[in-house]
């Protein structure tokens, strides 16, 4: 029997009994969504936690000087280790597997004044490496701090998206002159609106930023708040402490096993921990939404076997024709494949709509809905859906057909 | 299908059937012999109970013999495979059923076709011979039909030409006018002597009297066993 023939036979039951077969299709559908949402869900937020994670900076240590907890040559425990500028040449002529090197210079209570508003903030002296390892990205129409503005020591000013906003209001900040601590500063950039997961001394949005060279002219600071460090490849950031811990404690006199002397922040090995847990996360969800569609399953066996009763004439009068009972069989097997593909595709249909459509709600940055990123149908996913309604359509169908299979024409004749 | 070398059709030695249900032990057939030769039209006629339709049932090779053996043409039922016992019924048995037994969603043209569509033949040939077949027995105008939209005696007359559609050595009728009136009864009567003189072996079971009388041979059938099954051969 071709399939047009099959299908034929199948759309005439299909319309004699339009409910039932509606409400187990509408199963299907109700399990395909639910394990299509919770995947889609997870992978949004799996993607918009780890954009978030790149909201400081992707792939960076971030490093403080801290306390030798043991003598070394000579010298007592409890010294300070505190950063120089030339730190930062040392370290990137010293270990050949750091990328890009960064510091800063920080405090807060900074008086910013601009017209009538009068702001008391946070302010960084920073290198122009922070542009790239800080994620400290300018809008169209501004610029970050670069190598002539540290050499000639410039009054510029690169403000944070939230800050700009405080202290301009609607206008374009670039160009204008703030007075910070008194002195005249150009703004020259503001920052793009971003999300940051992983902070230290509060979100970039709120800061400002000075090249390190004015800042510590004008506040005398003399050693560094803190270093950023980007190795060249995320595997190799256990390697790059190791050096680190030598190479500055060869300088600082220290010792290199000595863990209490620097305190480093691997944001590398926190966002791997997180991807674990986000996938472990997606595991379960699935499995949730598998035991949904499951159910669904159970619904169309049960279906498959009470249609199979109804039909037990119709089976013997097949047979008792000429039907083999692998034709049998695979009539009533490819039925429940049918409900159950014909099920997912509309579950898949409306899934994709509604994750089309959460994605048009418009959202600022600092709302949850933005936190929890947008559900993606990836085609990973796709394919997970569309291959355990396979399996569930299978079976579902093959113990029903099998015992329709099984009939002995000459009883099933005699049924009436 | 060809008559055995001895020119039956049909040859049944011994034949017993009991059905066991572990609680209960029924014998249906308690030895039955029966020889038929090709082109013969028999009825069968026996009361309730005596064995009729699991005489059918065996000899239509929907079930097989519990001990004895059956020989339709050539092969030994007994030893074959469902498969090969849903060809033989594909191809060489044409079964009419006293409630007619048509597929309510199909028309008249497509339940004669459904016989053709197990042994795989194309849809323009298969439309062909239906055609043919329901012209042959009277409804050439009611092709399309569905079965609520026809008479009782029409309804046979389908089931009547889904059994022939296939070229079968034996048709086998089970009570065919025993859903029928009257008028309509003895229709299907003329139609099967008609067949019988076209060439076909025609084998009935009925209570009803006059197919007896058109029949050539009366077998009766008691308490599982036929009490004249070799006949005069």
């Amino acid at each position: 029997m071709n399939l047009v023939q099959f299908l034929k036979y199948f759309l005439a039951d299909f319309r004699k009994q339009k409910k039932r077969a509606a409400l187990t299709v509408a199963a299907i559908v109700w399990g395909t969504m639910s394990i299509l949402l919770l995947l889609a869900f997870g992978e949004g937020l799996k993607t918009q936690l780890d954009r978030n994670q790149r909201g400081m900076g992707e792939n960076i240590m971030v490093i403080w000087g801290g306390q030798s907890s043991v003598p070394y040559q000579g010298l007592p425990r409890g010294r300070r280790v505190r950063f120089l500028p030339e730190d930062l040449d040392l370290i990137k002529q010293s270990i050949p597997e750091v990328a890009e090197v960064g510091a800063e210079y920080s405090r807060w209570g900074i008086d910013l004044v601009y017209g009538r508003k009068v702001l008391s903030e946070h302010v960084c002296g920073e290198y122009p490496s922070y542009q790239q390892i800080r994620a400290h990205n300018p809008l169209n129409g501004g610029r970050y701090i670069n190598k002539t503005d540290m050499d000639t020591k410039r009054r510029v000013l690169f403000l944070g998206h939230k800050l700009a906003k405080r202290l301009f209001g609607e206008e374009d900040p670039v160009g204008k002159t703030v007075q910070l601590s008194g002195m005249p500063f150009t703004v020259i950039g503001v920052s793009t609106d971003k999300q940051q997961m992983g902070m230290y001394g509060g979100p970039d949005v709120d800061k400002g930023s000075i090249p390190a060279t004015t800042f510590s002219a004008i506040f005398g600071n003399k050693y560094l708040s803190n270093l950023v460090i980007m190795p060249q490849s995320d595997q190799l950031n256990k390697l790059v402490e190791q050096r680190l811990y030598h190479v500055l404690g060869s300088k600082y006199k220290f010792d290199p096993a000595d863990e209490q002397a620097l305190s480093i922040w691997d944001t590398i090995e926190g966002r791997q921990e997180m991807m674990k847990m986000m996938i472990g996360m997606q595991i379960f969800m699935g499995i949730i939404g598998a035991m949904t569609l499951l159910i669904a399953g159970v619904g169309v066996a049960n279906i498959m076997y009470v249609v199979i009763k109804e039909r037990t004439k119709e089976i013997g009068i097949k047979m008792a024709l000429g039907a083999k009972p692998r034709l049998i069989h695979n009539t009533f097997l490819l039925e429940a494949l049918i409900i159950c593909f014909s099920g997912g595709a509309i579950g898949i249909y409306v899934s994709q709509l509604l994750c089309d459509l959460l994605t048009l709600i418009p959202r600022d940055t600092e709302s949850t809905m933005s936190w929890l990123g947008n559900p993606t149908i990836s085609m990973p996913i796709g394919l997970i859906t569309v291959s355990i309604l396979g399996v569930i359509g299978i079976i579902s169908g093959y113990f029903p057909a099998r015992k329709a299979a099984g009939l002995n024409p000459a009883e099933t004749l005699r049924y009436e | 299908m060809n008559a055995n070398g001895n020119g039956n059709i049909i040859e049944l030695h011994r034949v017993w059937k009991v059905y066991d249900t572990g609680k209960i032990k029924v014998e249906a057939l308690r030895g039955v012999d029966l020889k038929v030769r090709k082109g013969e039209f028999l009825t069968l006629v026996g009361p309730s109970g005596s064995g009729k339709s699991t005489m059918m049932n065996i000899i239509g090779c929907l079930d097989v013999p519990s001990e004895g053996q059956y020989i339709f043409g050539n092969e030994t039922v007994n030893k074959l495979t469902l498969n090969r016992l849903a060809e033989i019924r594909n191809q060489h048995i044409g079964f009419v059923f006293q409630n007619f037994n048509l597929l309510p969603y199909l028309s008249a043209l497509e339940n004669v076709e459904l016989p053709m569509v197990f042994c795989g033949v194309g849809t323009s040939e298969r439309r062909r011979r239906a055609t043919d077949v329901l012209t042959r027995v009277g409804l050439g105008d009611r092709l399309h039909h569905k079965p609520t939209e026809l008479s009782g005696g029409q309804m046979q007359r389908v089931a009547i030409a889904r059994a022939l559609v296939n070229n079968p050595d034996l048709i086998l009728a089970d009570e065919p006018t025993g859903n029928l009136d009257t008028a309509s009864g003895l229709e299907i009567v003329d139609l099967f002597e008609e067949l019988w003189k076209a060439g076909h072996t025609i084998m009935i079971i009925t209570h009803d009297p006059k197919l007896p009388m058109r029949s050539e041979r009366v077998l009766h059938m008691r308490d599982g066993l036929l009490e004249n099954g070799n006949g005069a051969h």
